[in-house]
């Protein structure tokens, strides 16, 4: 399954979503307002503190933290050389207290009840029409869809080894765009045969389903 | 929306989230690109302004739901915190405006409608989210911000030059798929 999440338990693992969410958001805010460094040590160890709490499992995720070390080290360096290597030290620290604080809270809360936490600041979405069941599906179908690529790049690398391949590895981007359009195309009429995307019991809009998936098949056949 | 423009959003949303698998390669002086900015590019290009955007708003909302279906394996609200935000959040409105301009070029040929397209998306209203994004979170002026976020832009001049290609193959191939340039 592509999640984050650690399948485990831990204290942490076990307040409700709502109530990590808002806290992330407090403490994020509160980090603002450290500017020393010490300080801002102070919390990235309190930070690596909450990670030990929760088991060698999270301490490991702790390399979520490498793709940015890059980008880090130009930050630190454009910082210390226009106002000063304390400034350059607390931003990096801040950053990286505050990535992995909002990781742990990944980590540690499941897809769906992140998505059961969230779902009522969707709720004015209906008022344009959009139903939250189209958006759980379509979540759904990106989750679904990712696996299928890939193995549709991981063909394509391989006809282009077998083939001689070569440095022009991007041009596989076009083989991958055509296939990926035609399966699309193939999910979207065998979701019409079925008829059409199932929207929750009640919603406003759903008398139009009918009419607007027959129109498609029709088209498409 | 019909079902078959919600497939191809979710579609779209994936093709990003699965260029995010290739390793990011170094390019000089060691600035890593990755793939992802291309499928987004692609995304506006090919969907059209709305249904592109729609594309890219869905996946910022599944990775920060919690899938590290970022270039690294990066997801979760770790990105929302991070200096890189306002490029994360900033893709949607890339994506509308890669696809707008395109859309409004349908004169030109189709290699300059979608690299001046992609280019005003993926490069000046990318970066331009992108920066104030940096400068939100990191508290940095405006000069370095922008110091610090340009060496990404050759390795994004590459990306939009390979947009225009996959672009004009698909539509050699599949005329209908790419919904900017409608006969």
């Amino acid at each position: 399954m592509i999640s984050l999440y650690l399948g485990q338990q831990s204290w942490l693992h076990r307040r409700p979503a709502g109530l990590k969410l808002l806290s992330l958001a407090a403490i994020s805010i509160g980090l603002y307002f450290v500017s020393h460094p010490f300080w801002m040590l102070a919390a990235l160890l309190a930070v690596l503190a909450l990670y030990a709490s929760v088991g060698r499992q999270a301490l490991r995720q702790l390399r979520l933290l490498r793709p940015l070390l890059f980008l880090f080290a130009i930050m630190f360096l454009v910082q210390w050389w226009s106002v000063g290597l304390a400034a350059g030290l607390t931003l990096v620290l801040r950053m990286s207290t505050l990535v992995l604080l909002a990781n742990l809270i990944t980590l540690t809360t499941r897809m769906d009840a992140m998505m059961s936490a969230i779902t009522p600041l969707l709720l004015p979405l209906r008022l344009v029409g959009t139903d939250p069941a189209r958006i759980a599906f379509a979540v759904a179908l990106v989750i679904r869809f990712i696996p299928v690529l890939l193995a549709q790049l991981h063909g394509l690398k391989e006809a282009w080894t077998v083939r001689g391949g070569g440095r022009q590895v991007w041009r596989l981007a076009i083989p991958m765009t055509i296939q990926a359009i035609r399966m699309s195309d193939h999910v979207a009429e065998a979701l019409a045969a079925r008829g059409g995307i199932q929207t929750s019991p009640g919603h406003a809009t759903h008398s139009s389903r009918s009419h607007s998936s027959a129109k498609e098949s029709h088209s498409e056949g | 929306m019909k079902d078959k423009s919600l497939v191809q959003i979710a579609l779209y949303a994936a093709l990003v989230a699965a260029l995010g698998f290739i390793p990011p390669v170094p390019f000089a002086f060691g600035v890593p690109i990755t793939a992802q900015t291309l499928g987004v590019m692609l995304a506006g290009v090919m969907l059209g302004p709305w249904r592109g955007a729609l594309s890219m708003l869905l996946l910022v909302f599944v990775v920060s739901l919690g899938a590290p279906l970022l270039a690294g394996g990066r997801g979760g609200l770790g990105v929302l915190a991070g200096p890189t935000v306002g490029f994360f959040l900033g893709w949607p409105v890339a994506a509308f405006f890669a696809g707008l301009v395109a859309q409004k070029l349908q004169r030109l040929p189709l290699l300059a409608a979608t690299a001046i397209g992609a280019f005003t998306g993926g490069i000046l209203v990318l970066y331009i989210c992108g920066i104030i994004g940096f400068k939100l979170v990191t508290g940095n002026n405006w000069a370095n911000s922008t110091l610090t976020m340009a060496v990404f832009i050759p390795g994004d001049l590459i990306k939009v030059a390979i947009t225009c290609l996959v672009a004009q193959a698909v539509y050699k191939g599949l005329p209908g798929a790419v919904a900017t340039r409608q006969p």
